[in-house]
């Protein structure tokens, strides 16, 4: 049986001068939680909006292959992917007031999306909406489905737009750093939920996150971007007791851990910043900033395999 | 006039602020507390933490310290002075924000130096020369040199973007800032990168902030005193290691024991505050932790825990000494 979503060699570039998604593959299972990590801007939000086909104006994406259940998404016409969107594959996006519409109440956009949908009654719907809204620890549902958006704070905001997400009971969920704006407790309770949906639904889900904490715990897989590319691929326990990308082993070398705090020193980072890639760029984006670099990183980089299921682009033996 | 005691860079004293939303479908008109009886003060140069629950107050907080909002109750005194009887001027060379999710009331057609630019050209008094060095310092010095000034938002990825917010933010130089969750939206190193850089400009400039954030490990290394808010109030208050090491209120060890640190198989800990959630328009009686505190005994819902002072802060419990 074909993989829940198949994405194989995906670019994406702005206007001719970015390109922000270079020869990206992946691949999420039923079932599955595939964990997207990687420097900000190195191309996570532009790799799922372009799964979507929700890039914005002057984005364009290519492909060898990009499958759901099956069926080919280049394909697809606007309307055919307008029926898949929040119905079979739903996303949750970075930043929740770009996709909640200001001027109308939580409650008539969580029923819209699916009465748009489903042949529901608006009765239904509302019902589906506020036991939603309880799963993801909302209290007094009736109250917030009344309210705007600006009034509810981050963290509540946060959590409308995965049960909103939700209300279709979609097959693969893409959710873009759904946990960052909730405190730990709360993000706890939706990390649970999201795993039980999996083993009740098979729910496939590609989590975009920058807390390693969370990736560790519960991701099956990861992948780490850099500049555009997957440059390492593994199952979660192997990626973290071996990992072989310079830029892999320097990420997690940075997370710092509560309790273990000195404020007397600075916390890890890795030294430089991305540099500005456009079309015809070539060799290692991470040269700049690898402590391993050499001449060689400055042309074409090999793909390895370090282990099955462990990939990774580097020019350095496994 | 002697200087013998500092004034406070932030103080409040019994700070209230509630809303009042329709009560929507269900009709009835309904009061959200969102800060209730806090106090605190912040020495120059110090920087508070604050944590706590999603909704429990902390943006409500910063938007009133900040002279957003008015309080209901209490006073605000940055530096000595109200913050509600500043004028916008001078308030704004005096303290600034770093908001999270800073670019959704943004005109998506400004350009990234014209965004940093805002403060300097309000205050009406820069020359154009001047406003350019300006800028063109601060984006250097944040990370994103050169050519970046010139695109649009829509161009910049998350963390970009976050890293413009601090530009605009010390652009003119305050003394206080008020961060709200200013590092979320970035990886780890940048994360890292731009903390770093806050503290560094703490040192050399002799800021003062206060630092929302989720993020329990970067509260610890940015952080010199600690406040723990549930439901609109500080429930426990602490220099950072005491609070870390011996923490004391059942809120504060349920949020420690959540934290999700990197070590694969764990899975995600049930700290056993249940799922019911606080409902801010209908405060517990009693202690308000009490529907979901893991060593609540009946009395807990009855009487109002003092505050039990510690150094450098307090407690409110029942249960702690
Ligand atoms: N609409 C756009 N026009 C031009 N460039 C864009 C556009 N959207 C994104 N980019 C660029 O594409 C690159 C990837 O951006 P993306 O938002 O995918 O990063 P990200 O990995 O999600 O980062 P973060 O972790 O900070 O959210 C960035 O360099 C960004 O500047
Ligand atoms: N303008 C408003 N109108 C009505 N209620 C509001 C308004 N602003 C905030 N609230 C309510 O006040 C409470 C506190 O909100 P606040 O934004 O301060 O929380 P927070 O601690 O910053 O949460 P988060 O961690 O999720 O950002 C919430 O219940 C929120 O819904
Ligand atoms: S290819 Fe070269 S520059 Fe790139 S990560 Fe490997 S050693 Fe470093
Ligand atoms: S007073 Fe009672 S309910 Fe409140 S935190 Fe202490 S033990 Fe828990
Ligand atoms: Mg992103
Ligand atoms: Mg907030």
């Amino acid at each position: 049986m074909s993989a829940l979503l198949d994405v194989e060699r995906l670019e994406v570039g702005f206007g001719g001068r970015t390109s922000a998604v270079r020869g990206a593959s992946l691949t999420v299972e039923r079932g599955e939680t595939h964990c997207l990590v990687g420097e900000s801007g190195c191309g996570k939000s532009v790799t799922a909006l372009a799964i979507m086909n929700l890039l914005a104006r002057g984005g364009h994406r290519t492909a060898q292959r990009l499958t759901f259940q099956g069926d080919d998404l280049l394909k697809l016409d606007d309307r055919g992917m307008a029926r898949l969107r929040g119905n079979a594959m739903a996303m949750i996006f970075q930043e929740p007031m770009t996709s909640l519409n200001p001027a109308y109440t939580i409650g008539s956009q969580m029923t819209e999306v699916m009465r748009r949908h489903k042949k529901v009654s608006q009765r239904v719907a509302i019902d589906r909406a506020a036991d939603l809204l309880g799963q993801v620890g909302i209290t007094a549902p009736g109250l917030r489905l009344g309210q705007f958006p600006h009034q509810l704070s981050g963290g509540l905001r946060q959590r409308v737009m995965i049960a909103m997400a939700l209300m279709c009971e979609p097959q693969l969920l893409i959710a873009d750093e759904p946990t960052t704006a909730l405190d730990v407790t709360v993000q706890a309770q939706i990390l649970r939920l999201l795993a039980q949906l999996q083993r009740d639904l098979g729910l496939g889900l590609l989590l975009i996150t920058h807390d390693l904490g969370i990736v560790a715990r519960i991701a099956h897989r990861v992948s780490v971007m850099y500049a555009g590319e997957v440059v390492e691929s593994a199952a979660t326990a192997q990626l973290f007791a071996d990992p072989k990308h310079p830029y892999t082993q320097g990420l997690l070398r940075c997370v710092p851990v509560p309790g273990k705090q000195r404020q007397d020193e600075p916390l890890g980072s890795i030294p430089g910043t991305v540099p500005r890639i456009g079309p015809g760029f070539e060799g290692c984006g991470f040269r700049d900033r690898c402590t391993f670099a050499d001449a060689t990183c400055a042309h074409a980089v090999p793909h390895q395999t370090a282990a099955p299921g462990h990939d990774y682009l580097c020019r350095l033996a496994p | 006039m002697t200087a013998t005691t500092t004034l406070p860079a932030i103080e409040l004293k019994s700070v209230g602020k509630t809303f009042r939303v329709s009560g929507g479908l269900l009709g009835k008109d309904r009061r959200v507390v969102a800060v209730d009886g806090v106090s605190f003060a912040v020495p120059p140069g110090g920087v508070l933490g604050v944590v706590g629950e999603s909704g429990c107050g902390k943006s409500t907080l910063a938007r009133l310290i900040l002279g957003l909002l008015t309080p209901d109750s209490g006073d605000i005194a940055v530096e000595g002075q109200r913050i509600v009887d500043m004028d916008r001027k001078a308030r704004a060379r005096l303290i600034q924000p770093v908001f999270q999710d800073p670019f959704s009331s943004l005109n998506p057609l400004t350009r990234i130096r014209d965004i940093v630019a805002m403060p300097l050209q309000a205050q009406g008094s820069f020359s154009r020369a001047e406003i350019a060095k300006r800028v063109d310092e601060m984006l250097e010095r944040v990370g994103l040199p050169g050519e970046m000034g010139n695109r649009l938002p829509a161009e910049l990825s998350g963390g970009q973007r976050q890293r413009v917010a601090i530009a605009r933010a010390l652009v003119l130089r305050p003394r206080i800032v008020v961060c709200d969750e200013p590092t979320s939206a970035l990886d780890v190193s940048v994360q890292a990168q731009i903390l770093n850089l806050l503290a560094e400009l703490r040192r050399d400039l002799g800021l003062t902030y206060l630092f929302i954030s989720h993020n329990l490990a970067v509260v610890e290394h940015v952080a010199s005193e600690v406040a723990v808010m549930y439901l609109g109030r500080i429930v426990e208050k602490k220099p950072t290691q005491a609070l870390f090491h011996q923490p004391e209120h059942p809120y504060t060890k349920a949020l420690l024991a959540s934290v999700l640190t990197p070590e694969p198989g764990l899975g995600v800990p049930d700290v056993g505050l249940g799922d019911v959630m606080p409902d801010p328009a209908n405060i517990p009686p009693g202690c308000r932790f009490h529907p979901r505190c893991p060593i609540a005994e009946p009395r807990c819902s009855t009487e109002t825990p003092p505050l039990r002072p510690r150094p450098g802060g307090g407690v409110e419990c029942l249960l702690v000494p």
